[in-house]
């Protein structure tokens, strides 16, 4: 909020000279920006200095792990990696299924300290990570708005990005994930893209392909960046905006782009064959057409013209209709039609919990709430819409990009609590620019009312207002220079050059018809500053206290002081020292990232979901009773088996809570598991009203296990009931190692029994009958997938 | 792993006994020791025998060496042997520490392994004199039954011989084994042996010959934890803008009984005094007093369970690891502290500086097999040269760390099987001038000033093409 302020401040110095006025106003904007880096960098240690040092919950685990190997073993090992710890049997090759940005981002960044002989570790650079993108993102920002509405409203933007909640919560020191670098790509991508629009540089457009082509290695989120430019694009065309700028913002972004995509193992031909590209090769073509039209209109007479419109409408018609034609028996010939799931759920909101389990499981999957938008955007929420008004006086090329940005991404975070991210830069924005307007105007209208210093106004006037046109009068510049776009120059350009020729007089006489009340505009400069201010203090809250928890140590505050719980650390340090290094450790999926890195140990699954099969056998074993469940087990050579616990100490996000999901996600595979079964008229319950198949699953009973012991009557804390069945003993798994706070139990899976002779054949031929019988297989037989 | 070495041990033993008569004509066969007396204290996992010899010269030439004798398969765990004599008579008695070292005899039977200890003044024929012998022996108690559950306690093997072994002839010896608690399950019996409590008498035997040799095996209950630091490394880095570092890697093992079968955390809380009474629930290192900024952690981050209590003379630190350690379980952690440099070190008189630092590892009643301390030299230091108050093996490297560019020495210093008795200082001798210290400073200041210069100049070009 110290933006506006200062550079508004700034305005009526007693300098006459313009040059050194403008050199003043440039250094003080450098330093309110290295203030902002400063500030989007410290806001995020919150996490460092309540907690402490150490990567967060549980993707950046894999990354950090990632990254490790990379600093270990270099960038080629890197690429063909295939990692035989996860997903036992079947591996991950990580080179080919990561987004390599961000693990590439941080170990240059380590490789480049080393070899400058500062001894930082791999873990301390991961940490940092995001807090210093962030400071770039708001940069970014900066800059962006800056292209869009000027340096006021750039500096202004650039302290709410620098502060916003929804990007601090991605971004504290410790969560080392996509995003954290990711954000600043979609945001420099952007100001590129404008700055090309308004330049019309190829410079610029090839520095844009070159940042979407570190976006499209760092995030999946980078088909944003690629439907809401050709939408910026076929908008621009509809209303009337087509320019050469525009050409040569777009077209090089495609062809660069889409080949510097395809360069990315993880995208590789996705870039031309999946739907999520097709709409910018869509905008590619119409863009040539209309630009072809406007050459032809160039060099030929209007009736000429005419006739060509005709032919040419047609046969682009039908060579439309075949690529058409083409593109739909491509899609068609594609299980999921071309559109991945987590896609597919953006434009249906429905569909990922009617299809997907998996991707529905996914609390960052769910729509926000109401009241999480304001968690995490605040005050921005309402100054959203003046922004937008504000963007539409005057409309130019940039500012309809913004409009068109935070339309599409309004709508986006409605459907994905995690997408809320993207809207926060949009949202940053928009509000900076209605922010630094409504301040533009209040002190103008002070200054104005004050007597004594009109004079100085007048001067002050003309400045602020050339230097928002500045951006624009460069491009009418080049514009100029180019034969094609004079045809039609965009309304807004007309505007500005007959806004060029009048005098200072006057339009400060017009200015002075705009002037507010003096009392008024100072009440109101009060109120944004206010408002200004409840902001700042509700992001320092939300970025003290909402988004500071590593989530692998939790506290408790009690009467007796602050209270540790650090289970999840102990049973990985246990898990690491005490097994064997080969051993395999089964688990929920949630808990895969964080076994392979902090026990490095092997897992089954993990939260890279890519094999549903995969985690539905583990979903399948964990809702089995006990002998079926170890039969799986060992048919998968599992050794240990972690759940997950919290009902000792009131842990909500425990096993038993999730368990319904892995009740879905193995039925939706394994059909002899049935939710219903579960459920007591419809109700998830673990008291003495569950269902027998319920209390003798093996996640039951592995949560459980002599859970009575501890205050004798088996009460959890997080379901608020004693639970159904209090003494039974386990016949296949042993307890091995329960932490402190009972969080996490790990239980061996016994060895099997030495068969005695008689019975061996019997049981042998069972085997036979069911393997050969794939049928019965399913039904009541053997319940285990992988015989 | 175990089976063999107690095959080996038995024979070694029987061997020993055979030579039970044999008189052997060695060189200081004109020694004898009037009296023995040994008393092993069996209450932690570090055996301490504390040896009082009264010798005796009965041959016609003076001498200065007396030998002490060792069965091979003691002198592998054998840590330290120390040796005083006091003299003066009662409050005027001063202690005089002799030199010990190990010494190679060409006819030594069965590989028996011998310590010299020099007399400082020689002893003359037909004088007598007391020595006070201690020496500690490592990984001595041997665990039976090899694997224990949560609840079971947890019972040891002690072998030795009822008789010293000695190239001497002894007048007259007696042995004294102090087990933790009454609960001893069995003892050999050489009469005459007595057992009061939790002492076990073993003589007074009178007029053995040289290598006379009995084993003995006590199995009684020893519930201590047996923390043993595998390996240990400690990093003590010196800062000429005040401050030492201190970095110590550990790999800590629990010695004793392996753990078998089932941990319940619900036993374990519930009956602590019953469940897992030999874990190893935490540790107390004594740290240098004045110590600050200690951090306690492992690879994964903070271990949020340590206490630190300090006062003028000394700094304790309580450390917990992450999950209790039974036996076999293993933990690594880190432990890193700050010092003020002043209280470290110091200038000489031949105008070199020289850090005095303790060796061993600060954890109490700790045995540690592997220990290499490192002293990270400032940048710029030339000569350095190690003292050591016992032998180890000393070599040098280099290190960079913060924008080093010529690098640091490193005088890496490693000796394996220590107990508590090495915390002993030892000290590093280099020589600094003290201009280095400014080397980074101005090298940053140079970097950014050119940078800056860079800055202006390229504002300053106008490298377009066109005009």
């Amino acid at each position: 909020m110290a933006a506006p302020e200062i550079s508004t401040a700034a305005v009526p110095t007693l300098y006459t000279n313009n040059a050194l006025r403008n050199a003043f106003g440039g250094v003080l904007a450098f330093f309110i920006l290295l203030l902002i880096g400063v500030m989007a960098f410290s806001i995020r240690l919150f996490s460092v200095i309540k907690y402490e040092s150490v990567i967060h919950e549980f993707d950046p685990y894999f990354n950090y792990r990632v990254t490790q190997f990379l600093a270990k073993n270099g960038i080629y090992e890197f690429w063909n990696w295939f990692d035989d710890r996860t997903w036992y049997p079947l591996g991950r090759v990580i080179g080919g299924t990561v987004y390599p940005g961000l693990t590439l981002t941080a170990g240059t960044i380590w490789w480049l300290l080393n070899s400058l002989n500062i001894p930082l570790s791999v873990e301390t650079v991961c940490v940092f990570t995001a807090p210093i993108f962030s400071a770039f993102a708001s940069w970014a920002t900066y800059l962006l708005t800056k292209e869009v509405k000027g340096t006021g409203a750039g500096l202004t933007a650039a302290a709410l990005l620098a502060m916003v909640p929804s990007y601090i919560s991605r971004s504290v020191a410790g969560s080392y994930d996509n995003e954290a670098v990711a954000i600043f790509a979609l945001i420099f991508t952007f100001y590129l893209y404008i700055k090309t629009l308004n330049t019309g540089s190829l410079f610029y457009a090839t520095l844009n392909s070159i940042a979407y082509f570190y976006m499209v290695c760092s995030w999946g989120g980078y088909t944003f960046i690629i439907n809401l430019i050709p939408m910026h694009v076929l908008l621009c065309i509809v209303t009337g905006r087509f320019s050469s700028r525009l050409y040569i913002a777009y077209a090089p972004l495609v062809v660069l782009g889409t080949l510097l995509a395809a360069l990315v193992p993880v995208v590789g031909f996705n870039a031309v064959m999946t739907s999520e590209h097709f709409a910018s090769f869509l905008v590619f073509i119409i863009l040539h057409v209309v630009a072809f039209a406007y050459y032809i209109k160039g060099i030929l007479t209007p009736k000429m013209f005419k006739v060509a419109v005709t032919l040419v409408v047609s046969v682009g018609l039908a060579v439309c209709c075949a690529v058409i034609a083409v593109l739909i028996a491509l899609v068609a010939s594609s299980p999921t039609k071309g559109w991945s799931g987590r896609s597919l759920s953006l434009l249906d909101p429905t569909y990922a919990s009617k299809y997907i389990p998996i991707i529905a499981s996914v609390s960052e999957h769910q729509p926000p709430t109401w009241p999480s938008y304001f968690m995490d955007i605040n005050v921005l929420a309402f100054l959203v819409p003046a922004g937008i008004i504000a963007c539409f006086s005057p409309l130019s090329d940039a500012s309809s990009f913004v409009v068109l940005y935070i339309a599409t991404s309004v709508y986006f975070s409605g459907v994905m609590v995690r997408l809320m991210l993207v809207f926060a830069p949009a949202a940053c924005i928009t509000s900076g620019i209605a922010l630094s307007q409504a301040f533009d105007v209040f002190t103008r209208s002070i200054k104005f009312q004050l007597p004594g210093i009109s004079s100085n106004t007048e001067v002050d006037a003309a400045e602020t207002s050339s230097a928002t046109a500045k951006a624009q009068n460069d491009a009418v510049k080049t514009e100029k220079s180019e034969e094609t776009s004079k045809n039609r120059p965009s309304k807004k350009s007309k505007k500005k050059e007959k806004e060029e020729k009048p005098s200072t007089k006057a339009k400060s006489e017009k200015k002075r018809l705009l002037a507010l009340p003096l009392d008024s505009s100072v009440i109101s400069l009060l109120l944004l500053i206010l408002l200004g201010a409840f902001y700042v203090v509700h992001c320092v809250w939300a970025a003290a206290e909402a988004y500071s928890a590593p989530s692998i140590v939790l506290t408790s505050r009690s009467h007796d002081g602050l209270h540790v719980f650090d289970d999840f650390r102990e049973a990985y340090a246990w898990l690491r020292h005490n097994t064997d290094v080969d051993d395999k450790v089964a688990s929920w999926w949630d808990y895969g990232y964080q076994t392979t890195a902090m026990a490095n140990r092997t897992v089954i699954v993990d939260n890279n979901t890519w094999n549903n099969t995969h985690i539905a056998t583990v979903g399948t074993a964990m809702s089995s009773p006990e002998k079926a469940a170890w039969e799986i087990f060992h048919s998968l050579d599992v050794k240990y088996v972690l759940v997950v616990f919290g009902g000792l100490v009131g842990y909500p996000s425990d096993d038993i809570n999730k368990f319904l999901w892995m009740v879905r996600i193995g039925g939706g595979v394994f059909p002899h598991i049935k939710e219903p079964d579960y459920l007591r008229d419809g109700q998830y319950r673990i008291d003495s009203q569950a269902t027998p198949t319920m209390l003798n699953c093996l996640m039951y009973k592995l949560s459980y296990y002599r859970f009575v012991e501890t205050d004798g009557k088996g009460y959890d804390r997080v379901r608020q009931t004693e639970i159904g069945k209090k003494y039974f003993k386990l016949t296949h798994f042993e307890e091995v190692f329960t932490t402190h706070h009972w969080m996490v139990r790990i239980y061996k899976l016994k060895p099997p029994k030495n068969r005695i002779r008689g019975k061996s054949k019997k049981s042998k031929s069972q085997k036979t009958s069911s393997t050969s019988n794939r049928a019965k297989r399913s039904g009541t037989g053997k319940k285990n997938p992988w015989h | 792993m175990e089976a063999p070495i107690r095959a080996r041990e038995i024979l070694g033993f029987t061997l020993l006994s055979l030579l039970f008569f044999v008189c052997r004509s060695s060189p200081s066969h004109n020694l004898l020791i009037s009296n023995a007396e040994r008393r092993i204290d069996l209450s932690s996992h570090i055996v301490k025998v504390y040896l009082t010899l009264k010798v005796e010269n009965a041959g016609s030439t003076p001498t200065s060496e007396i030998l002490l004798a060792f069965p091979p398969t003691q002198v592998d765990h054998l840590a330290t042997v120390e040796a005083l004599v006091t003299k003066g008579k009662r409050k005027k008695t001063t202690i005089v520490h002799l030199d010990v070292k190990p010494t190679e005899l060409p006819d030594a039977p069965n590989e028996t392994k011998y310590f010299t200890i020099y007399l400082a003044n020689p002893l003359n024929s037909g004088e007598s004199t007391t020595l006070e012998v201690l020496y500690l022996f490592t990984h001595s108690l041997e665990p039976f039954p090899a694997e224990i559950g949560q609840s079971e306690s947890q019972l040891v093997f002690y072998r030795d011989s009822a008789l010293i072994l000695s190239p001497y002839h002894i007048k007259q010896q007696t042995t004294f084994l102090k087990a933790p608690s009454t609960k001893v399950e069995s003892f050999t019996r050489v009469e005459p042996t007595n057992r009061a409590g939790t002492e076990m008498k073993y003589g007074p035997y009178e007029d053995r010959p040289s290598y006379s040799f009995s084993p003995i095996l006590i199995h009684f209950e020893n519930n201590s934890p047996f923390p043993v630091v595998e390996e240990l490394v400690r990093e003590v880095e010196i800062s000429h803008w005040g401050n030492l570092q201190v970095t110590e890697q550990y790999t800590l093992v629990h010695g004793g009984a392996r753990h078998k079968g089932v941990f319940s955390r619900v036993d374990y809380q519930s009956r602590p005094s019953l469940n897992g009474v030999s874990s190893l629930r935490y540790l107390l290192a004594r740290l240098p007093p004045r110590v600050h900024s200690v951090y306690y952690r492992d690879e994964i981050g903070n271990i949020s369970s340590s206490h630190l209590r300090t006062d003028s003379r000394k700094s304790e630190l309580e450390i917990e690891p992450r999950y209790p350690l039974f036996g076999g379980w293993k933990a690594t952690f880190l432990i890193g502290y700050g010092l003020p440099l002043q209280d470290f070190l110091f200038e000489s008189s031949d105008d070199r500086r020289y850090l005095n630092f303790t060796f061993g590892c600060p954890l109490l009643d700790t045995v540690v097999d592997k220990l290499t301390v490192k002293v990270v030299l400032p940048e710029g230091s030339k000569d350095p040269s190690a003292v050591v108050p016992f032998p180890v093996e000393q070599h040098f490297e280099t290190k960079y760390s913060y924008l080093d560019v010529v690098g640091r020495t490193v005088v890496v210093m490693e000796k394996k099987n220590l107990v508590p008795v090495h915390n002993s200082h030892f000290q590093v001798y280099y020589t600094f001038k003290p201009m280095f210290m400014l080397a980074e400073p101005l090298m940053l200041t140079t970097a950014f000033f050119l940078f800056f210069v860079a800055c202006v100049a390229y504002l300053h070009i106008d490298l377009s093409i066109r005009k």
